[in-house]
């Protein structure tokens, strides 16, 4: 897994609240079967204004002029600035997938979906909440001063705005240190394989019926 | 010291290990799989070289993709049939469980976990799907993952866990009649809210809960997440071992009767301690109709779209008028003078024999508007729909001018060739409601099957109980 330490780039104000998963990638899209290349079609029905299909070249397609990340200098945003429970809705892991191909490393918002918080680490994006007016100040600067790059930064837990203040984060220790190392959970989860088995044979004692077949 | 939870102890009885921050490696017992969200954990699994761990707790079938006409032909759209047949190679390969789309137990994977006695009491059940959480109407600790967590119960047979709060949404009193499981959980979502339930592992309880068959009760652990909860959960009482009683993966014998003596200690104690304590009453819970595009956008089917103007909240006020304009109403309007173009009886929310028997009694004698364009019902399995033709409730929609059709997810999500079009209106019997879910530029309104039969037939909505005829 990709590892996050360190990110300054652009930030993009999504101003919606319940963002879901639906709108980060709809649903035709999620009939490949590979991890990659759903970036053209993030955020695709309000992206485009004509309809588009999996496995199509999107180039030929109408952007919608409105659509915050077809503004430049968003189009290049690395960090998504966004509303209260982002990523509700359908789990799928696509939605994650297509935001890290569009480009972003982060997402600040004030709550997040749990599958979705929890998706993002396996991912290397990192999801990072922040109070409602820490988000409104980030927001009021982001509209203010388009381009302007902002640092998120896991190592001490800030998200830093050039000549302002740093808002403070908090992200359970676990997680932040396996997405800090990039390190492969399943691996480290293998440690544990003997754990694993004494815990099934209790099992099989205790609650037969359940390690059935 | 106070009491355990339900929660608790599902969780306790699942720690394999923990960390001193409290994130616990939790065991899975049962693993449903469907074509969308596991091709790339498949792949990931073996590009590491690993193998499924216990092969054995996986159950597999597609259903998202699958045609609802003519399975005969197969599947016509080549991605579609690609990642279908990726699922066919993938349980092949490592032997695993698995319900082809020509077998009659195929059917969506909510469905038919339960129809099969595969999801027991006091099981954590995963899935790489959201309305996992349907599962915990059996006293069962279910959730959805995404696809690099399917890989890591593949995997591991577990899942790096932290524990969610407690919520206890109590629904006491007598419903009227009419009123469904479906109306009781959009009225719990109307109240705390699509993102209140963020953080939380819900239990349903109440004497109106308690009331609810086990179907009833798997449509308010179905919605669950649409209130934002990680896992919604009703404790077992008899009705739950009746349920699972003689299901063909369920125990025999002396072991059934051994795991049902464990069953009936899977509810709350009495001196239980909850983070939150939602109460409703059950009598005040009217049909219940979304007029938006979250599922909080509710009211009842006796009131009128709701005015932004009066929303304190910006960002909320924002929210609905966006919504609004992208449903096509007008604030004001009554609910009853909504029209829908389609009707959808189907999902993983309503689509069990008790969905179809509801929504056909209110079709009985009865005939579609001719302002309905197609009104379409999608049973969740194989064997629901065996059942209900068995008992002639195909027929009874036939001659109403509805469509029967072969079972999957359908329009819920508008994966295969079932869709909304642009600008169209339906009346839904499935669990979102949000901007493009039935088809790009589609309005969905969610309703019980009852309502979106008495939709069908009226040509607009309205309480069964009112319909001439
Ligand atoms: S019926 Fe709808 S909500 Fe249920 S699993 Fe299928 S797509 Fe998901």
């Amino acid at each position: 897994m990709q590892a996050f330490t360190v990110h300054r780039g652009i930030a993009a104000p999504l101003d919606r609240a319940n963002v879901d998963t639906d709108a980060i990638i709809p649903k035709q899209y999620l009939k490949s079967i590979k991890r990659t290349g759903f970036g053209p079609n993030a955020f695709d029905d309000w992206r485009y204004l004509d309809p588009g299909q999996p496995d199509a070249d999107n180039s030929g397609r109408r952007p919608n002029p409105e659509f915050v990340l077809n503004q430049p200098p968003f189009d290049r945003a690395t960090i998504l600035l966004a509303r209260e429970n982002f990523g509700c809705g359908s789990s799928r892991e696509h939605a994650v997938w297509a935001l890290g191909d569009f480009g972003f490393r982060a997402v600040i918002a004030p709550s997040f979906a749990d599958i979705f918080f929890s998706n993002s680490f396996k991912n290397g994006l990192l999801p990072v909440v922040l109070a409602e007016n820490a988000v409104d100040e980030l927001f009021r600067r982001v509209q203010a001063e388009p381009g302007l790059e902002i640092e998120v930064d896991l190592q001490t837990q800030e998200v830093r705005v050039p000549g302002g203040p740093a808002f403070r984060f908090e992200i359970d220790s676990d997680r932040r240190r396996r997405l800090l190392e990039g390190l492969d959970d399943i691996a480290l989860t293998l440690q544990h394989a003997d754990e694993i088995r004494a815990y099934e044979e209790r099992r099989r004692r205790e609650a037969p019926w359940l390690i059935v077949g | 010291m106070s009491g355990k939870t339900l929660y608790d102890k599902l969780w306790q009885a699942h720690v394999v290990h923990e960390e001193p921050d409290g994130t616990t490696l939790l065991y899975i017992d049962r693993h449903l799989v469907h074509e969308v969200t596991s091709p790339q954990a498949f792949e990931g699994l073996r590009l590491a070289g690993r193998k499924p761990w216990r092969g054995g707790s996986v159950l597999a079938v597609p259903d998202h993709n699958v045609p609802t006409e003519r399975r005969d032909l197969g599947i016509a759209d080549p991605v579609s049939r690609t990642q279908v047949e990726t699922l066919e190679h993938n349980v092949a390969e490592y032997g695993l469980r698995f319900f082809p789309m020509r077998d009659l137990r195929q059917g969506i994977v909510h469905v038919i976990g339960p129809e099969q006695g595969a999801t027991l009491p006091g099981m954590t059940v995963v899935c790489g799907d959201s309305h996992t959480s349907t599962h915990g109407a059996l006293g069962a600790l279910a959730f959805g993952i995404g696809t690099s967590e399917v890989e890591h119960v593949l995997a591991t047979q577990c899942l790096w866990q932290s524990r969610s709060q407690s919520m206890l949404v109590r629904v006491d009193g007598e419903l009227r009649p009419g009123v469904t499981g479906k109306d009781i959980v959009l009225a719990i979502i109307g109240a705390i809210g699509t993102a209140g339930g963020n953080g939380y592992a819900i239990e349903f309880g109440g004497s109106a809960i308690r009331s609810l068959s086990i179907e009833g009760r798997m449509t308010v652990c179905n919605m669950a997440i649409e209130a934002g909860a990680r896992a919604g959960m009703v404790a077992v009482d008899e009705k739950t071992i009746e349920y699972v009683r003689g299901r063909p993966q369920a125990p025999t014998g002396e072991l059934f009767e051994q795991a049902a003596a464990a069953w009936r200690d899977l509810v709350s104690d009495p001196d239980a301690r909850f983070d939150r304590v939602v109460e409703l009453d059950a009598a005040g819970i009217e049909p219940q109709v979304t007029w938006g595009t979250s599922p909080e956008m509710v009211v009842p089917v006796s009131g009128r779209v709701p005015d932004p103007a009066r929303e304190r909240d910006p960002v909320r006020a924002e929210g609905m008028r966006r919504a609004l304009s992208y449903m096509g109403l007008q604030a004001g309007t009554p609910i009853a003078a909504i029209r829908p173009d389609k009707v959808f009886i189907g999902s993983c929310t309503n689509s069990r024999i008790e969905d179809l028997r509801e929504a056909a009694a209110v079709v009985r004698g009865r005939r579609k508007a001719d302002s309905v364009k197609l009104a379409m019902v999608v049973p969740g399995s194989g064997l629901v729909k065996q059942q209900a033709e068995a008992e002639g409730l195909d027929r009874v929609f036939l001659e109403a001018g509805f469509e029967w059709r072969e079972p999957g997810c359908s329009m819920c999500l508008a994966m295969n060739a079932d869709r909304l079009e642009s600008g169209e209106r339906c009346a839904s019997t499935s669990n979102r409601n949000f901007e493009g879910r039935q088809g790009q530029g589609g309005r969905t309104h969610l309703v019980s099957p009852a309502l979106a039969a008495a939709a069908a037939v009226a040509g607009h909505f309205v309480e069964p109980a009112q319909l001439e005829g």
